[in-house]
């Protein structure tokens, strides 16, 4: 055989999609949690100019994915993009790059830096090879859940128990009002009253809480699993609650393992569907192993969406 | 005390009106802001508190609210 003439290690976590046309590929981009400096994203914007079409496209998973390269300039692209740490992204059945919301440095409503979970994961458990599909992790620090950790195969959502120190309450009455859940509201003694059993743990009682009198009693990630868009998308329900955040990848990994093991020989089928094939009690049991001070304990399958299609009785 | 009527306006710019009616006061003094029910009762006094102010007290009023505060230093 020739000698190739680009590096093949390049190529090994694959980002490198075929196009439409001779020669060309999309170069998928390892963004984790969607963040970049600057100067990054200045140097990205010159390899564009130089080896692309003269636009790039933002992937619904976060990443900047540079357009019509020709697989002669892999090596260049890598090598300039590697000028400011830049490294190109993983496709196929792998740990896909991680995605988060912007976490809770600036962002009034996050309680938990998904920022710092998503370079984690991505650190440590980017590119790993599942054996049968792909996989993918966000981090949504809020129950608002825009990254909508529930279509993820383990989707993380922040989450906080309010505490009450009824002593430094003054009883204005704002904690009830902002309560959407109508998990407190106030009582004769014109104190809240917390209704538990409706809390779903946004903290919004102790972000407007004038004096303190609400504060975190624990915090961590609400973990969801089994869920995935696509051609049949199904929605990832609950196994973990208040994992803390220094525990996610040890969690992802566990996941990872069943998935790992349960899938074998079953080809090309993801988690969500593993989950139904093999009931949740399974899942659930391995990872109470583990993390049994966080584990639920019961859960229902991933939820089937019925999207309709195809439609009964429709011939060709 | 002084009141500002941020009825009928939306968030954000009512939080921002807020900001610039509470420039032109002095530090310690006690505002009231008359705020409609829904997004803004929720949003503005969270954002207030943000920004360094003490919040004293929420009362409802017909159909809408009215929130008491003191000013905070810069």
């Amino acid at each position: 055989m020739a000698e190739p003439k680009i590096d093949l290690r390049n190529l090994k976590a694959g980002g490198f999609i075929k196009e439409r046309g001779k020669d060309l590929f999309t170069v998928r981009l390892r963004v984790p949690g969607g963040r970049m400096s600057v100067d990054r994203l200045s140097k990205i914007a010159a390899v564009a100019q130089k080896y692309g079409k003269g636009y790039v496209h933002l992937s619904v998973r976060q990443s900047i994915e540079l357009i019509n390269i020709n697989f002669a300039d892999f090596d260049a692209v890598v090598a300039e993009l590697g000028e400011e740490q830049q490294k190109v992204a993983s496709c196929g059945a792998r740990v896909r790059v991680p995605t988060a919301c912007g976490g809770c440095e600036y962002n009034p409503n996050g309680l938990i830096d998904t920022q710092k979970s998503a370079l984690e994961v991505d650190q440590k458990l980017f590119g790993t090879a599942t054996g049968h599909h792909k996989f993918k992790v966000c981090f949504a620090g809020c129950p608002f859940d825009c990254p909508k950790s529930a279509i993820n195969d383990v989707g993380f959502q922040g989450a906080v128990w309010p505490k009450l120190d009824a002593d430094g309450c003054i009883g204005c009455g704002l904690c009830a009002k902002s309560c959407a859940e109508g998990a407190l509201s106030m009582g004769p003694d014109n104190k809240p009253v917390f209704d538990a059993s409706k809390c779903i743990y946004c903290g919004d009682c102790i972000k407007v809480c004038p004096t303190g009198a609400w504060s975190a009693e624990k915090k961590g990630y609400t973990v969801r699993i089994g869920g995935k868009w696509g051609r049949r998308p199904l929605v990832g329900t609950l196994y973990a609650t208040f994992l803390p955040e220094e525990r996610a990848v040890d969690f992802i990994a566990a996941v990872l393992a069943w998935y790992q093991e349960k899938a074998e020989g079953a080809g090309r089928v993801r988690l969500g569907d593993i989950i139904i094939r093999e009931g949740w009690q399974s899942l659930l049991d391995h990872l109470r192993r583990d993390f049994s001070e966080y584990v639920v304990p019961e859960t229902i399958l991933p939820q089937v969406i019925n999207s309709q299609l195809p439609l009964p009785g429709q011939n060709a | 005390m002084q009141t500002i009527d941020l009825r009928g306006v939306t968030c954000p710019t009512n939080f921002v009106m807020a900001k610039l009616e509470l420039e032109d006061i002095e530090a310690g003094t006690c505002v009231e802001f008359l705020l409609d029910d829904g997004e803004p009762v929720k949003n503005v006094p969270r954002s207030l508190k943000d920004e360094g102010h003490k919040l004293l007290g929420l009362q409802e009023r017909d159909g809408y609210y009215v929130l008491m505060l003191e000013k905070g230093a810069d």
